[in-house]
């Protein structure tokens, strides 16, 4: 009964430890996605920490993409992708969004908890010593330009993302190949309005979706 | 800790947590408006600091908030100011969250993220060319952020040695090219 295979799910997510435990589904007050590896929410803490504190330069839907998807496997890349454009349609900051619908996702209601607290109150200890730190430092010329280079070399975590996801959507099918490119010329090299283009592409990719069927 | 200081706290930032859309780029006119004009809690240029570190900074660029709140009234106001930026969308989104789980399985549910994940990986690409458009250090920035994700793809290297490198490269080459 638990052996509900996703054919999206990233290979090697390490879920047959999970799947063959008989107690698991009583085990677990809030019930969770019964395909899912189950993660201590010790574990959501540790993780969500680790993106947020090393976010340094920006790109945190980057880092979540890599330490949840590539290094962990806890989503598939259409998971992620999907979650990410929900997140970003939502009013909200994204990346908190994200933190409580992908912890929501591994643990329910608490994991939600945990994804949004671990995303927020560590920065937010490192971020105000940092403000004072700042204001002594921050007229030194090199320190401004080794924050350029960092952020420089953040932009590597956001390319990785942006390259893993092209290939899976063009492996998907050529509409989503013609989404994925309406998209990035309309709003990246056309400056049209996010919001505009998004109401009208997504509804015509999703009923695509629709009428092509769930995947074998 | 000052009441009075942190009801205003919520009156002010509690709206804008529902017009905060993408990165909370789209509230910081608002904030700087309240913060320097309105309510005087500090200068143009303090403003401006306080927005540099929250770029600068771990954690995600809306903390911004928080630097505000802690400007106002320390450690109490950087608290509630977050609480008050982040809690109300959270709940919308967790409540959504419920939903989904509530029709999980279900046909349109199986199409809606098959459906948006192309709109996604779209968005991300305008995202990446953005932002190497306004990337501060030019043709060193690519260079950078391209050598980096070449050597996070194929190299397997450790993304904080890669951030350190970027840093350092620009703290020298910034001695000699750009002086301040």
């Amino acid at each position: 009964m638990f052996a509900v295979s996703r054919p999206d799910r990233a290979a090697g997510c390490g879920t047959s430890s999970t799947l063959s435990n008989p107690r698991y589904d009583f085990t677990v007050f809030h019930s969770v996605e019964v395909d899912r590896p189950r993660v201590s929410l010790a574990e959501i803490f540790q993780v969500f920490t680790k993106v947020s504190l090393t976010s340094f330069g920006g790109g945190l839907s980057g880092w979540m993409y890599r330490e949840f998807v590539e290094v962990r496997g806890w989503f598939s890349d259409s998971e992620f992708l999907s979650a990410l454009a929900i997140c970003q349609a939502m009013p909200g900051v994204n990346v908190v969004n994200l933190s409580v619908w992908l912890g929501f996702r591994l643990r329910g209601t608490l994991g939600a908890v945990t994804g949004f607290c671990a995303m927020i109150v560590p920065a937010l200890i490192v971020i105000i010593p940092l403000s004072v730190a700042y204001s002594v430092w921050g007229k030194y010329a090199a320190v401004h330009h080794a924050l350029a280079g960092i952020a420089a070399a953040a932009l590597a975590l956001t390319l990785n993302m942006a390259s893993r996801v092209t290939v899976s959507a063009v492996r998907s099918d050529v509409v989503a190949l013609a989404v994925v490119a309406v998209v990035f010329v309309g709003i990246g090299l056309l400056r049209w309005s996010m919001f505009e283009l998004v109401i009208v592409v997504a509804p015509l990719s999703v009923a695509w979706a629709f009428h092509k069927g769930r995947p074998a | 800790m000052n009441w009075a200081l942190i009801l205003l706290l919520l009156r002010v930032i509690t709206p804008l947590s529902f017009v905060t859309i993408g990165g909370g780029a789209s509230i910081i006119a608002d904030l700087e408006r309240q913060s320097v004009s309105v309510n005087h809690w500090m200068t143009p240029g303090q403003f401006l600091d306080l927005f540099a570190i929250s770029r600068a900074a771990p954690g995600p660029g809306s903390l911004l908030v928080s630097l505000i709140g802690f400007q106002v009234d320390g450690v109490a106001g950087a608290i509630v100011a977050s609480l008050a930026i982040f809690v109300p969308t959270s709940l919308i989104l967790y409540v959504l969250a419920r939903v989904w789980r509530k029709y999980r399985d279900a046909n349109w549910q199986h199409a809606v993220e098959r459906g948006l994940a192309p709109v996604a990986a779209g968005l991300i690409l305008a995202g990446v060319y953005s932002i190497f458009q306004i990337a501060e250090g030019g043709i060193m920035a690519w260079l950078v952020a391209i050598s980096a994700f070449v050597a996070l793809r194929w190299l397997r290297a450790n993304p904080f040695a890669l951030l350190a490198l970027g840093g350092v490269i620009f703290a020298i080459v910034g001695m000699y090219w750009w002086p301040a």
